[in-house]
């Protein structure tokens, strides 16, 4: 499990567009760097993030070696009824977090 | 002064005609102008004198006294008097360099003239500029010189020092403090964690019921692994550093309500220390030595600025690569220059220099840690040598700790006597 951070308004009017932003420590090995000993690090990259608003696919991405440590990730979606939004990270080793927050949006 | 220049200055021009006849000449009455008396300023004005008496140099600096930001932390934790950080002038005229007071505000480089705000005007056939750093009030929203009378920075030694310190005094044990660490580079790598620490010091044995919250825009800093294991050992609970990665950077201040924000978080603080992002102080950007990043890129063996050629950069102001913005790194900076500039008045190429940097930093008044590094040119930039040098060992005793503490009180004496002594 990784350590995820999330901030998205705890309320929305309907149809307005908000921003989520979302930061997750991980290392980001890109599997071209030699360790100490000259050999390759293995890879270890988060492969996907996703985010769902009531269980429907609002924004996805994938992600390649080029990304730094530590991923930030900012984007926008636009409110349509309460519910909850619900982040995942899913990499290399089995890697996996997931953060859901609810969302109140408001006439 | 004026019987004992033209001594110096025959004294210069005959010893000179002894060991080296084709020094003698125009560039003997070469005019340098130094902007700025620091670190880097005051010890660059001297050598060039030092190195050749006979040259004209004048030193323009806007502060009668120099407040020195090295052991500044120690004031802030009320363990040193701010009278114990200043120094005059007195003994760099004495050396024959002429003081200018006053701000230069505009500098010519094809004309070859820095104006000062009362519009003095200095000819110079080569200029170094040692100015240091500006806050970079643009690059923190809600940030700004007002806002620096409520949330202190604390980054230029003097008002600013005595006012967090104030802060510090006036605050009721329980209450939290509140500093934010800046991205890469800005002055002195280590001083943010110093400041945490000495910071620490006072709460502990002050306001036992206060913390303080570190917000940082890196996810690693300088001496990281030996502060981080003082602060286990000395101020367990006391320092919760926030990094990069835990949603430590700040994107904006509220002045009103002394609070930081960050992407994923609000904190409000008693007392609030902003160690903002900087830049080469403005005079750089006026004489058009300043790049995008704000500072000054220079050749790494003359310190000559590859945007104006005639015009130097030394000290926090310039990218010295691998080199961090300290004091001792602004020294040694200014003896490279001072030669290369005499170099280049006599047409010459400059020898390819070493330099040598020590931090040291204090944890408490009687624990020390320190970081050394040997630099050389290398591909266009000051490169560290790899292996030369190192930081403290992680693993030393109390005697250990305490002997780094004195050797760092006597590294401030050291150098602030050869520059202003
Ligand atoms: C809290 C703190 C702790 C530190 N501790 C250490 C330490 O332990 N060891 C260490 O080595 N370093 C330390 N440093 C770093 C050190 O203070 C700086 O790296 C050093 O001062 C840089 O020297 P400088 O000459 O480039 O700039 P400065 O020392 O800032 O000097 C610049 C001078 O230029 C003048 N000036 C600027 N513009 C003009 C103009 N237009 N006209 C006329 N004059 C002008 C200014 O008034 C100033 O006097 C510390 C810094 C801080 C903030």
């Amino acid at each position: 499990m990784g350590h995820a951070l999330v901030n998205v308004p705890a309320s929305v009017k309907r149809g307005d567009a908000f921003e989520i932003k979302a930061l997750i420590a991980h290392p980001m090995e890109t599997g071209f760097r030699p360790g100490p000993n000259g050999v390759l690090l293995p890879r270890n990259i988060i492969q996907r993030f996703t985010c769902t608003y009531n269980g429907v696919e609002v924004f996805s991405l994938t992600l390649s070696p080029a990304i730094a440590a530590n991923p930030y990730i900012a984007f926008f979606t636009v409110a349509t009824e309460s519910g909850s939004l619900t982040l995942r990270w899913t990499g290399d080793k089995d890697f996996m977090a997931e953060e859901t927050v609810p969302i109140t949006v408001t006439a | 002064m004026t019987s004992r220049r033209a001594f110096l200055r025959s004294a210069g021009i005959a010893a000179g005609a002894l060991l080296a006849p084709r020094i003698v000449g125009a560039q003997d009455r070469a005019r340098v102008v130094v902007v700025g008396g620091g670190f880097a300023g005051a010890t660059c004005a001297r050598e060039l004198r030092r190195l050749n008496p006979a040259l004209s140099v004048t030193l323009v600096e806007t502060n009668p006294d120099f407040i020195a930001c090295p052991f500044s932390n120690e004031v802030i934790a009320g363990l040193r008097d701010l009278s114990q950080q200043r120094f005059g002038y007195d003994a760099v005229t004495r050396d024959g360099v002429a003081l200018a007071r006053g701000t230069a505000t505009s500098i010519d480089p094809a004309g070859r003239t820095v104006t000062l705000a009362d519009g003095t005007r200095l000819p110079f056939d080569r200029l170094v500029l040692a100015p240091g750093i500006d806050i970079n009030w643009e690059a923190l929203p809600g940030y700004s010189p007002e806002a620096a009378e409520r949330m202190p920075h604390a980054w230029k030694a003097g008002a600013q020092t005595a006012l967090l310190r104030r802060q510090l005094e006036a605050m009721d044990d329980g209450g939290v403090v509140v500093m934010s660490a800046p991205p890469n580079p800005f002055r002195c790598p280590p001083g943010p964690y110093e400041r945490a620490s000495l910071i620490a010091y006072y709460l502990k044995t002050r306001k036992p019921k206060s913390k303080l919250i570190l917000l940082d825009a890196k996810d690693a800093f300088s001496k990281q692994r030996l502060f981080q294991n003082a602060w286990a050992a000395l101020y367990p609970g006391l320092i919760e550093w926030v990094g990069l990665s835990a949603g430590g950077k700040v994107t904006a201040v509220e002045p009103a309500s002394l609070t930081f924000v960050t992407d994923f978080a609000r904190h409000g603080a008693a007392v609030a220390n902003v160690i903002a992002p900087q830049k080469a102080a403005r005079i750089a950007a006026i004489a058009g030595v300043a790049d995008r990043s704000g500072w000054c890129p220079v050749n790494p063996a003359t310190f000559e600025s590859t945007l104006q050629p005639g015009i130097h950069v030394i000290g926090d102001a310039a990218i010295m690569g691998a080199m961090p913005k300290s004091a001792f790194a602004a020294n040694a900076q200014a003896k490279v220059c001072a030669t290369a500039v005499i170099a280049r008045l006599a047409g010459h190429d400059a020898p390819e220099p070493r330099l040598i940097n020590t931090c040291y930093s204090l944890v408490a008044p009687d624990y020390g840690i320190s970081v050394a590094g040997v630099y050389r040119p290398t591909n266009g930039q000051l490169a560290d040598i790899a292996g030369a040098g190192g930081t403290s060992p992680l693993d030393a005793d109390a005697a250990f700790r305490a002997q780094e503490a004195v050797l760092a009180a006597g590294w401030f004496r050291t150098i602030t006597a050869e520059v202003f002594g």
